[in-house]
Order: structure tokens, then sequence, then C-alpha cells
């Protein structure tokens, strides 16, 4: 199926629930509301038409601008598991939840895909996005005493850790970034 | 199993095996563990022998290279991106150049596909003699390390003779490759793989056909194919579960879909070339995979050396491709790593240097996968499954 197909099939069968579907550009992708989300990710994998059964990545990003966090949920469908043919991409289709940044929550997806469990982990990680009923939240990279979140555009770099000489005050004032 | 309390007489009441009373116990497998591949902290739930649950604990590398790579224009991050996964290098340039060249649309030179193809596959290789000596280390063979290395070797001189660098190249580039091939190098390559291919079968007689090592991959570590995909596993791993799903062949880049090979897919015991004993999905089968992907690799670079077309007036990289902006849009972009799928999530602003790139490493995923395949299994068997998904840890933390 062409990202359009799977955009219209999507849009027939949650309404309101997708927001708006950005077919153009290199990464074609709808916009799906984070309250629906749960749901429309069973039917991504589920539905014998979709059968996105690999999670390929989930990449947070900060749109500061519009004072939201994104979370995109790249996905893929293979053909068939099965060991004597080559197996072909079926098709590919992203989606992109967004939250407020001030309270930033999305439902997990990781009982979906387990493979979302430490992709979850590093979003929250690094840009502290929480993840309701996510089976073990907690930072995955950054130790677990670690404040801030590190991949956010405002993020101010620690001047020191434990003792551990960070930023300068010099860098501080006189920022690169 | 049982439940440790004071006072001196209680053990009379625990539940005993022979006369040895079992007890939960936290064991602690690294940082600084020689099987971890680096520095990884697996915290052991144990009882007695068996294992029942290992949480990993990873970050230790972690070096920002994401935030690093909102800072800095696309051919600047490549060296950062030779740092990821170490032992291919080549591989992460390339992951991130063809994601860059599709954001931005730039042209790569015809010649310059196949030189990134060719050493792409060169790295394989020796991504995949480390993998599999360091496995057989693991395992307690000393030598074919050893061997595995001689010939890793040779391929590393011919990196350097090319790009000056042994480990970290930055040699594929957005755009093509810095600079062309040595005077020679055809050559020089072709004779390494006339010497090469016959190696293959002295590591199947010194390594994958030993009665000990069999006995200790067989059955060991058993991944199905359901929960393959489900964990997001990719590459030899996924491939090693009965899954035939290679990037280069679904959704080729550069100049793969030119190329003829085979993707290599575990197979149960009993059959060709597989000994009995083994499972589809164990760690011998995961083993054995990185050996028969080498064999095809080799063919993929005797078809590049054969094929490869003179310097355009291009050259093999355009020098206005340093200067390129990247639009207002974003990307994904994964290539076949020697691990599996290396994803690049990359998103620019019109400016020359990217709002945001996100690294998806096989590695990061395959450890995910840990707590779940050591369920119930030998202490002695995590070093075995931990060696057959072959992590690099600078690739899990970034």
């Amino acid at each position: 199926m062409s990202p359009e197909e799977i955009c219209s099939a999507l849009q027939e069968t949650f309404g309101a629930a997708i927001t708006e579907a950005a077919l153009e550009g290199a990464h074609p992708h709808a916009v799906v509301r984070a309250d629906k989300w749960p749901e429309v990710a069973r039917f991504l994998r589920d539905d014998p038409a979709m059968g996105f059964d690999l999670l390929r990545c989930i990449s947070s990003v900060d749109l500061q601008d519009e004072s939201k966090l994104a979370c995109v949920y790249d996905l893929l469908a293979l053909s068939s598991v099965s060991a004597t043919e080559t197996m072909s991409a079926r098709h590919q289709f992203a989606v992109r939840v967004c939250t407020e940044r001030d309270d930033p929550h999305i439902p997990t997806v990781a009982d979906v895909w387990p493979a979302a469990d430490w992709h979850e982990r590093e979003a929250y990680d690094m840009m502290g996005i929480v993840f309701d009923n996510h089976p073990d939240l907690r930072r995955i990279l950054c130790p677990d005493d670690w404040e801030g979140y590190p991949l956010r555009k405002d993020y101010v770099f620690p001047v020191s850790y434990h003792g551990i000489p960070g930023t300068t005050e010099h860098e501080l004032t006189n920022p690169r970034h | 199993m049982a439940e440790t309390s004071a006072g001196a007489m209680s053990f009379i009441d625990a539940p005993v095996q022979g006369d040895v009373a079992t007890e939960e116990m936290l064991v602690n497998m690294g940082p600084q563990h020689p099987s971890t591949h680096g520095v990884l902290r697996l915290v052991l739930r144990t009882d007695g022998e068996m294992v029942q649950e290992a949480i990993p604990h990873i970050g230790f590398l972690h070096r920002c290279a994401e935030k690093i790579g909102e800072n800095v224009a696309p051919y600047q991050w490549i060296p950062y991106s030779d740092r990821m996964d170490y032992l291919a290098g080549m591989n992460n340039n390339q992951g991130y150049s063809v994601a860059i060249e599709k954001l931005a649309g730039l042209e790569v030179p015809e010649r310059a596909q196949y030189i990134r193809v060719m050493f792409a596959e060169l790295n394989r290789i020796a991504s995949h003699l480390v993998a599999v000596g360091c496995f057989g280390l693991d395992m307690g063979a000393w030598s074919p390390l050893l061997y595995c290395f001689r010939e890793r070797e040779m391929i590393l001189d011919m990196f350097e003779a090319t790009c000056g660098a042994r480990l970290t190249y930055s040699y594929i580039t957005p755009g093509g490759v810095t600079n062309d091939l040595p005077d020679g190098f055809v050559e020089r390559c072709s004779e390494f793989l006339d010497y090469f291919e016959p190696k293959i079968d002295d590591y199947n007689n010194l390594l994958s056909y030993n009665h000990i090592y069999v006995k200790r991959l067989a059955d060991v570590g058993v991944i199905s194919a359901e929960d393959a995909i489900a964990f997001g596993l990719t590459g030899p791993n996924l491939r090693g579960s009965g899954v035939k799903f290679d990037l280069r062949k679904a959704l080729p880049y550069d100049v793969y879909e030119r190329m003829e090979f085979d993707i290599p897919v575990g197979e149960p015991g009993g059959q060709g070339r597989i000994p009995r004993g083994v499972v589809l999905g164990d760690c011998w089968n995961r083993y054995f995979l990185r050996l028969a992907e080498i064999e095809q690799s080799v063919r993929i670079v005797r078809q590049c050396l054969r094929d490869l077309p003179p310097a355009g007036d291009d050259g093999v990289c355009h020098k206005k491709n340093r200067t390129v902006k990247l639009p207002a849009d974003e990307v994904y972009v994964e290539v076949e790593n020697p691990r599996g799928q290396l994803g690049f999530y990359v998103r620019g602003d019109g400016s020359a240097v990217p709002a945001r790139v996100k690294t998806r490493g096989p590695a990061f995923c395959h450890l995910c996968i840990m707590n779940h395949m050591t369920k119930d299994c030998l202490l002695a068997d995590v070093p075995a499954i931990l060696g057959s998904i072959d992590i690099v840890l600078g690739e899990v933390d970034r």
C-alpha cells in the first residue's frame, strides 16, 4: 500500500483521531492524537491489510516553536514469515504523536510492540516524555539522578555532576548552541 | 526458590538439591567483564546455576552523539558516526550519508556508489571476523581469534591505504566518498579475495564444527521468528531465526540492486552444513550465519571490482556538497549494517545544521531482548547468548 492509501484507511477508521496527513516530502506520515494512539497502533499491527509487525524506531523531537514535543514512530511491514522465500518490505509508514511541552504524556505501545520498551525509555531519558502505563519507565542512558532532559532545545548543561566538572561558567554565559 | 531467614536451624527446612540448598542471589556481570564486549553491566538474578532475570544497565559509553549532531553540519558529523559502531565505521558513514542525500536530494557519482558498496562489504567481512573470533574466545577457543584478526588486518591495511585510517575512516561522506581509490587497489583487493576465500573453510574446521563448540551453542538462546520481529531484531539475529529479510534486497540503496548475492538464513540441524542438535534461532545458527554472510560479501566485492566504472567529470564527490543546506523536511533511512538495520532520522530546518539527528542502533534493539532470552537459562550460557547477538556498546550508548 502507498502512504496515501494507508493514511486514508486510517482516516476512514479513526476519523478525527488522525489530525493531519503529512504526505508530501521525504517522510510521509500521519499525525495521531495521543489518547487514541494505542488503539491506532493495534490496528496498524493487527489489521491484515496493514500488518506493521516491525517497529523500527521511535524518534523524539522537540518542536520548541509550537511548544510541543513529538514522537515519530517508523513502522515496517514484512511480506510474510517464511524461511524459504526472500521477504520484501511490504510497505512502510510513519506516525507522529504530539504532546504538550510543559506536561508531556503519551500512552505506551510497549504492549503492542515489545521493541518500543527501550525506545520509549530513551525518549523519556533524553526528551522527558512520560509514557503512561510503560512497564519500567526509568532513565536508560543517563544516570538515575541526572537532572533535565539533554535533547531538549533549551537544555542547560550542568556545571558539575558529583564533583566531576562539566560546562564552565564561560560556556554557560557564551553558549555556542 | 528458598527463603533464607535468621537462625542456624532454618536451612534444614529449606528445599534441598542433594545436600546443597539454593537461594536467590544477585550477580553483577560487568561493567568490567571480558564477555560483555565493552562496558555493559548485567544484573543477574540467579538461583543456583539458573538465571531467572538479566537486567542490562547501559549508558557507560554515552557520548551525546545525537546532541552533537544538532550542532554540526552533516559532513562534520561523519567522524562521530564512526565512533558509534566502531567495528563497522564504513557502514555507519554510509548510513548517515544516504540519509542526508535523501533529505537534501544529492546525487552520488556512480563510481562512488560502487566504491561505497565495496567498502561497506569489506567492512562487513572485517566486522564479522571480529564477531566470529571473539565469540570463539568467549567459548574458550583462543586460536580462531588470531586467525580472524590476521585476515582482518589485511582489510584494515587496504582501508588505511585508501583513507589513512584503520578504524575510524570518515571515508564515505554525503555525496560520495572523500577521495578516489589508490593506485593498484583493484589488483590488491582481488589478490586478497583469492587468498581469503579458502580461509573460510579453515574457520569452519577450527571452530564451527568443533564438537565442544557445537555442544555449547546448539539449542541455547533460541529466539522464535515471531519474537525476533516483535522485539525489533534485525540483521543476522533476525535471519538466524529463519526470517529471510535483508534491506540490501528489500529496500536497496546505492548500487545494491545491481549485485547478485544470496541471503543466508538460519536452518534447523541435521541438514546440509548444519550439525545435528542445532535448532532454528539458536546461538550456533546466529554464529554460523555470519560466516555464511562473509562468503556472500566476497561475492559482492568481486562484482564491484569487476564493474567499477571509471571516474566521470564529477570525480567521486561534488565539492559543493560540503555546504549543502538541509530543507525543512524530515527523513528516516535504514541501511544494512553488519549487526542489523542502522537507522537515521534527520530533520532539517532550512539551515546547514540539522534540527534533530536520531540514530537507531541495531545493537540497542538487540540488547533489549536479553532479559527475555536469558529466562531460566544456565549461568554459563549467558556469555554464549550475549556473544551470539554480537553487540557493540559504542552503538548501544551512542
